[in-house]
């Protein structure tokens, strides 16, 4: 019965499958893709949202079938024989499809069931999987109840209750905070360092791909290279630096200055200095405006490799500035908004404790914390879209308990998810977006061209709006917002589902935006996107954490082999310690 | 191990299956509105039918017309009076009549012609009875019930020899055969069931399957040694076994509550209505895996096995006085088939030149559902 093995466990030979969607458009999503992942190995598919990723592991799973080429999985031909190739791999889809309503116990014993473990067998994997993901205290509880974290550490427990001899993970930290992202990055390594198991992962997480021994770098259907980690990030060897200032200007007004830059690859705002990528070797050449900067070199990333990749696919570069025709009045430093021992309780629920903070106007204001921290509640709060339990809240001067109306006019609003109409034009939609904010006639249509122009969106007024490219979808929510002039812009998750370049033209704006006097207040899940922010609020469990400026926020952690520590590590050392004083006092 | 080979894999399938079986009746168990279709409203259903719906006619207010009044006419007349059904304002003419018919207070026009004496002595009399249709059904009724007033006098008279026994020219069927209570609940209450067996049957299952593709739940079953037969079979047996329960409690229902007497046999009600119950599960599973969404899964189901159960069975409206074209499409309709068996059973016995047609037809449905079922479930996702 054993056949001899092939080499390697995925052996993908040009693969190609388009998709047709309803609107009649004809997708690639994959279009002549090859890779293999040995034995033993973690093999990390990255790439921005829409990349193919997602299509490639149902592929290699045999619930998608491939329009040509071969897919070769632990020696199978999946498209002949897909019930063989499931027989004996484990698949961990993006949304785990965990019935909410079981029990974490009752949905092991499904998939227990499923996989035909039992017996001893079935004692001993429970007992190491519940150890694994810490969730052996919550057998009892039903799956619906678990938080992001949990559910996809029951997810991957699930996946593993029969040792699977090819495990597939499509983006399993999605959703999932800092935290939980760490442990369950953990939980991955240990079972093929320790279990030797073979596992392919997606990720849209940059960052994630150092953890793995091999990168398989897809954008749009394509692969742009692979190699192991080491060998994408040393396409931009020497040519990473930190830039600073020495004209004071701040870190963010420079990362917009050098991200327009021609010979600049990638501009990041990092610990108060700029992380650029130059598009050659040294520091991007200076030109006569380039005075005030020191250069100094740092080694690579992976994701500045990446960025030198996704630069020579994507090519073209956009504009990111964006200039106002009426700038808000006001004193600069004045309180833009107000927070006084804001509450908000949904039952015995209380979704946010005791919060308060002040921004002031022109600032960008970021609002970080993990899933159910109670940022989106304070943000739903802020825009007047649900009332407040207890507390004050002040915006642009208006008292947003009695006076909601008002406050409205004087705030943009660009929700989590992509919120226009998606049959309407883009000028349709700006038409409609100005006039529910009340703009007419001359008015109207000048504000109306200013959006096109300022957003690029000209070209593509005609086009229905769910049809847009990507990083289009954003900017035609954004110039909706802008539309009728507000002193404050709310930004709720703007940049989830943006690749890597349409998410640094979107803070190019919203810098652009911020030093023109508007008021802009963000919540992100990108921690590192907390870097472009003037101030930021650290939130868990509904309760304030630690407040500050980056700089103050990074200097929660401890700088650990010499290297800085990143937000994220600031933001980790930040709720940790907090969650362990909290079991300190329940002691 | 004895677990490779034939016998081994009949085993790790019916393991599968008895898992995913138990996970659906977890789900049913945990879901308030499994519990809410599949027994409280087969509940409000019957109660609702049973005591709050009634399509009987009492103290029907109707214009006698006597143009020329006669013993004959008088005695037909008394007729009317004498039925508890109808309640007679005797007018002149008839365009009085028409115009307590307009402003609505009579519902019907009964109307002696001109030589109504002559025309019985002949043996060719007519009665013209105008019947307000604006409710169709009362007005189906009322026009049974008028013919059943005028055949109870020509009866009478015939029986006492003022008339010719083959005088009797006005031979009208009466439709209220077998529902010798003239008790509409006795009519309602078999009905009943086709509409339980279809909320359970088809709208219950055609949420199950969508809410696994809406939930991303069929994505992680779909990638391991499952079969799509199995997970069909598990979708099937769980809501099977609730239809059944439904049955049981209609059927009490109809028993203890109403009264309605069961004059056919049990098993026989039970295999019919397992049948009709397989063909509305492969309905909802159709459906369900076509559309993989619940609410247009429940909308479909809901426009071609709920809405022809309740008006183009035969449980509400009498087939056999729609029009042509609608009594062709009723043929396709699973519940008509049902229905006929029903109340042949309830009401009738066990017919089987009725049940066997049924059966045969309702056997040959679930089949060609189920293997479309089958072949919508394909483990593909996209």
């Amino acid at each position: 019965m054993t056949a001899p093995e092939p080499p390697h466990p995925v052996e993908a030979r040009q693969v190609h499958k388009t998709f047709s969607r309803k609107t009649g458009e004809v997708v690639k999503a994959l279009d002549g893709v090859s890779f293999e992942a040995r034995r033993q190995t973690l093999t990390a598919l990255v790439g921005p949202d829409g990349a193919g990723k997602t299509t490639l592991l149902r592929l290699l799973a045999g619930l998608v079938t491939a329009d040509d080429g071969r897919i070769q999985v632990l020696g199978l031909d999946v498209s002949a024989t897909p019930q063989a190739v499931q027989d004996r791999i484990g698949y961990m889809p993006q949304r785990f499809g965990l019935y909410e309503d079981l029990t974490v116990q009752q949905n092991l014993d499904l998939y227990a069931d499923l996989h035909d473990v039992a017996g001893k067998r079935r004692e001993t994997i429970y007992r190491q999987l519940l150890e694994m993901t810490a969730l052996a205290r919550f057998t009892r509880r039903l799956a619906g109840a678990l938080s992001g974290g949990m559910k996809q550490k029951l997810g991957l427990a699930c996946t593993l209750v029969r040792s699977p001899d090819l495990l597939l993970l499509d983006e399993p930290t999605v959703g999932v905070d800092p935290l939980s992202r760490r442990e369950l990055w953990e939980i991955v390594r240990r079972l093929v360092r320790d279990q030797g198991l073979t596992v392919v992962v997606s990720t849209s997480y940059l960052d994630e791909a150092e953890f793995c021994d091999h990168a398989v770098v897809l954008h749009q259907g394509r692969v742009l290279a692979e190699g192991m980690p080491e060998e994408i990030t040393a396409r931009a060897k020497d040519r990473v630096f930190l830039a600073s200032s020495t004209a004071g200007a701040t870190a963010r007004s420079l990362q917009a200055r050098l991200f327009r830059h021609e010979g600049v690859v990638d501009a990041v705002p990092e610990a108060g200095k700029v992380r650029v990528v130059a598009g050659a070797s040294g520091p991007p050449g200076a030109g006569a405006d380039d005075g005030g900067i020191s250069f100094e070199p740092v080694s690579p990333r992976f994701e500045d490799g990446f960025m030198v990749l996704f630069r020579a696919a994507v090519g073209e570069r956009h504009a990111s500035a964006i200039e106002l025709d009426h700038r808000p009045s006001g004193e600069t430093d004045a309180p833009s908004v107000e927070v006084r021992d804001l509450v908000r309780t949904f039952g015995d629920f209380t979704a946010v404790n005791h919060v308060s903070f002040v921004v002031r106007r022109g600032e960008i204001y970021g609002l970080l914390g993990p899933n159910g921290a109670g940022k989106s509640t304070t943000f739903r709060m802020l825009c007047g879209l649900i009332p407040a339990s207890g507390g004050t809240l002040r915006v642009a001067g208006a008292d947003l308990r009695t006076s909601r109306a008002e406050a409205r006019t004087r705030l943009g609003y660009v929700a989590q998810k992509f919120s226009l109409y998606g049959d309407l034009s883009v000028d349709e939609n700006l038409d409609f977006f100005a006039s529910a904010y009340g703009l007419r006639g001359t008015q109207k249509r000048a504000r109306i061209a200013w959006a096109k122009e300022q957003f690029e969106l000209g070209p593509l007024a005609s086009l229905p709006s769910s049809q847009l490219p990507g990083g289009y979808k954003q900017r035609l929510a954004m110039a909706a917002a802008l539309l009728h002039e507000p002193d404050i812009l709310f930004l709720d998750e703007a940049t989830s589902g943006a690749d890597p370049l349409a998410r640094r033209e979107f803070w190019g704006r919203i810098t652009a935006l911020s030093e023109q006097g508007v008021t802009v207040i963000v919540t992100t899940h990108f921690m590192e996107e907390a870097e472009y922010c003037d101030r930021v609020i650290i939130m868990d469990s509904g309760r304030n954490l630690a407040e500050g400026s980056p700089a103050e926020i990074r200097a929660h952690a401890t700088t650990r082999n010499g290297r800085q520590p990143t937000m994220e590590d600031a933001f980790i050392a930040i709720v940790e310690k907090s969650r362990g004083d909290a079991r300190e006092e329940a002691r | 191990m004895s677990d490779t080979g034939l016998l081994g894999a009949r085993r790790r399938s019916l393991r599968r299956v008895t898992a995913l079986i138990r996970k659906e009746t977890w789900q049913i168990l945990r879901d308030p509105s499994a519990i809410a279709i599949g027994v409280v409203l087969p509940m409000v259903l019957l109660v609702l039918f049973g005591y709050g719906l009634s399509f009987d006619i009492k103290d029907l207010p109707v214009a006698i017309v006597d143009e020329q009044p006669s013993q004959e006419s008088a005695a037909a007349t008394a007729g009317f009076g004498l039925s508890r059904y109808f309640r007679p304002y005797p007018v002149k003419t008839m365009a009085e009549a028409e115009r307590l018919m307009a402003n609505r207070t009579v519902s019907a026009i009964v109307r002696f012609p001109p030589h109504f004496a002559r025309d019985v002595a002949l043996g060719n009399a007519q009665i013209q009875v105008t019947v307000n249709a604006t409710d169709a059904n009362t007005g189906r009724i009322a026009l049974s019930y008028a013919s059943g007033a005028v055949n109870a006098w020509l009866a009478r008279d015939t029986a006492e020899g003022r008339l010719a026994a083959d005088g009797a020219a006005i031979g009208i069927e009466s439709r209220l055969w077998f529902n010798d209570a003239n008790e509409s609940s006795w009519f309602l209450v078999p009905g009943l069931i086709v509409l339980v067996m279809t909320l359970i049957g088809a709208l219950l299952t055609s949420l199950v399957i969508a809410r696994e593709w809406e939930r991303g739940t069929f994505e992680a079953l779909f990638a391991t040694p499952v079969r799509p037969g199995e997970i069909l079979l598990s979708k099937t047996v769980p809501y099977f076994v609730m239809g059944m329960l439904g049955l049981a409690l209609s059927v009490a229902g109809s028993q203890f509550l109403f009264g309605v007497p069961l004059r056919g046999s049990l098993w026989l009600l039970v295999l019919v209505s397992s049948l009709y119950l397989l063909v509305a599960l492969g309905i909802g599973l159709v459906i369900s895996s076509a559309t993989k969404s619940q609410f247009l899964a429940n909308q479909i189901t809901f426009l071609v096995t709920f809405l022809p159960a309740t008006m183009l069975s035969g449980f509400m409206f009498d087939i056999r006085s729609m029009p042509w074209a609608i009594q062709l499409i009723t043929r396709i309709f699973p519940a008509r088939y049902f229905v006929s068996s029903l109340q042949t059973l309830f009401l009738a016995g066990d017919v089987w030149a009725v049940i066997l047609p049924d059966m045969a037809v309702l056997a040959v449905m679930a089949t060609l559902l189920m293997t479309m079922a089958v072949r919508a479930t394909r483990k593909k996702v996209g």
